[in-house]
């Protein structure tokens, strides 16, 4: 059994995938806007100020990550994501949620009913260990296994 | 199967841990259609993200983020439409962020512009639907909101439910109103409800500083710059900075609330910093002072070479580092009337200095439409700035520099907002100035 982190299921789901590690906070307006804006496939981080994830494709991966940040149409980017089947299929946060991400999942989860997998509070502890490419498991309420 | 998922469902609506009235239990029941009850969920599921225990009345007109009509925002206006075949509208007339383009006067060409009206092929379609769901009026659209022209100034205390980053952290830093980080969506939502989850930056413990930043320039720092090092360290948390009074003096006049604009637009672009206290300058710093801070609080010491450390590190992003510059944008956020001044003085001087009568650079100063209607009033000012080759524009630089044919534009900028968004190169504004007037970045 691999390292096993609980967290706070914000909206609770299970699933398996490979992680994206952000060590910074997620720019959702900066990392997104490009590749909604193209109708891109898949989602290509565009963030110049973001190393860990600059130019890597987050369409399905499992983003660890701490919050969000930046500008507020960063919400309703997400939840375009979401609806257009580019974001993340889980977004893993070792901080509390931040507002804008929480914006985006719940629009898209209750206007859209399209939703992604979203744990919080899982600690620095969990993004100091998951690393990117290892996969990683979560289950309906919260609980998070790096395998 | 459909009464076990119903069943469901409301088994999760009675486990809500906020506690709501009589009447946002109704709707939240669906008792006044499904569409207030989407509403409701909302802003509920949004508020118990954040452990609030009930809602609280809004007490100010809204200000909106998204004021782009285009195609990919699908969800938004499906949305709206829902709202509106239901009748429902904000609370009151809101104000919403700069127009994405402005063709006339920003045009980038007939490719680059046609590109834009595809992009934007339901910007007319949008602020219909604006003015059915509460518009203010045809020249609601500034992130500065706030200007005395634009007229949308919450009083001190009033709880709001803003979006635009640098809209909100001006609300609360500099007017001492209460809003959140709000998304565009949800901040719509709250305002149709007139209610928004009371959490974060609505109470007294979510305004408390967990950071002390001490100045210790030897000039006044540049604000934008001095607002990307403070986002970028303190990323979410309350800063409570020291020593900028010193430049600034102990009074919110015009300048000085020009210059915290732009520095908190850096703050809430650079990181997600919603509210910052300015010791001896903003009303909540003036009246508790550092009793704000929080034990255990971290420091923060801004020199001169952490600043130097701090423009260093910004990546170029144009194609070759070495091209000419093909036009620049002053104005994000928008520019209040006395800083389009100081800047046509600025460049009028610069040029006199260097024995031309234009600029070797198309400049656009970006303003509230509001604001450009007052200075229209001076013909004379604005045959001046047209003489020497600048323009007033109520453009959203960042939103026109989305398009992705304008994108490849080598542009340059003082703004750190539009440089965290796009391929724009960010300047000290000395430095914008001396490249204005030569054309070139050397």
């Amino acid at each position: 059994m691999g390292k096993v982190f609980q967290g706070r299921a914000v909206l609770p789901g299970s699933c398996r995938g490979e992680a994206l590690v952000s060590h910074a906070g997620l720019n959702i307006l900066a990392s997104f806007q490009r590749s909604v804006v193209l109708r891109r496939r898949k989602a290509v981080c565009a963030d110049q100020n973001n190393p860990d994830l600059y130019e890597h494709v987050m369409t399905g991966k499992i983003l660890c990550l701490p919050v969000t940040i930046g500008s507020t149409s960063g919400g309703l980017v997400l939840e375009t994501a979401v609806q257009m089947g580019i974001a993340p299929l889980a977004m893993l946060f070792s901080e509390h949620i931040d507002s804008l991400a929480a914006s985006g999942v719940i629009l898209a989860d209750v206007w859209i009913g399209k939703r992604i997998v979203v744990v919080d509070n899982l600690g620095a502890e969990f993004l100091n260990t998951v690393c990117t490419g290892q996969n990683v498991a979560v289950d309906e309420n919260g609980k998070v296994e790096i395998i | 199967m459909l009464l076990r998922q119903i069943r469901k469902k409301e088994k999760h609506m009675d486990n809500y841990k906020m506690q709501l009235t009589a009447e946002e239990q109704t709707i939240l029941a669906g008792r006044y259609g499904k569409t207030l009850q989407k509403v409701m969920r909302s802003v509920v599921l949004y508020g118990e993200a954040f452990h609030a225990e009930r809602l609280v009345p809004i007490a100010g007109a809204p200000h909106l983020v998204l004021s782009v009509g285009a195609n990919i925002l699908q969800p938004y206006f499906d949305m709206m439409d829902e709202l509106i075949a239901c009748g429902l509208s904000s609370s009151r007339p809101f104000t919403v962020d700069p127009r994405p383009f402005d063709l006339e006067t920003v045009n980038p060409g007939f490719i680059a512009g046609r590109a834009m009206r595809l992009i934007c092929s339901q910007q007319e379609t949008y602020e219909k639907k604006m003015r059915e769901i509460g518009l203010k009026d045809s020249n609601a659209f500034s992130c500065a909101c706030y200007l005395p022209e634009v007229g949308n100034i919450p009083a001190r205390g009033a709880v709001l439910a803003w979006s635009e980053s640098s809209a909100v952290v001006y609300a609360n830093s500099v007017l001492g109103a209460r809003t959140n980080r709000n998304s565009s969506g949800i901040d719509l939502l709250c305002n149709i409800l007139d209610k928004t989850p009371f959490f974060g930056l609505l109470t007294d413990d979510g305004r408390r500083a967990s950071w002390l930043i001490e100045v210790k320039t030897s000039r006044k720092p540049n604000a934008q710059l001095l607002g990307s090092a403070i986002g970028m360290k303190v990323v979410e948390a309350v800063p409570f900075i020291a020593g900028l009074d010193a430049f600034l003096g102990k009074r919110l006049d015009s300048p000085t609330c020009a210059y915290l604009k732009d520095m908190g637009a850096a703050c809430a672009s650079n990181g997600a910093v919603g509210l910052y206290h300015v010791e001896n300058l903003t009303p909540e710093a003036r009246e508790a002072g550092r009793s704000l801070l929080i034990p255990g609080y971290g420091r923060y010491v801004i020199d001169d070479a952490e600043l130097d450390r701090v423009m260093a590190s910004y990546p170029v992003l144009w194609k070759n580092r070495d091209d000419e510059p093909q036009l620049a944008f002053i104005g994000c956020p928008h520019l209040s009337r006395g800083q389009i001044q100081s800047w046509q003085e600025a460049l009028e001087n610069a040029l006199r200095e260097a024995g031309q009568e234009r600029l070797n650079l198309p400049v656009y100063l970006c303003s509230a439409p509001d604001v450009i209607a007052a200075i229209q009033k001076d013909n004379a000012a604005v045959t001046r700035l047209e003489n020497i080759g600048a323009k007033l524009t109520p453009v959203c630089p960042m939103m026109h520099l989305s398009n992705p044919l304008c994108r490849r534009q080598v542009v340059v900028t003082n703004s750190n907002k539009l440089r965290t968004y796009s391929t724009a190169r960010f300047f000290l504004d000395d430095d914008l100035l001396k490249i204005v007037v030569s054309g070139k970045v050397s």
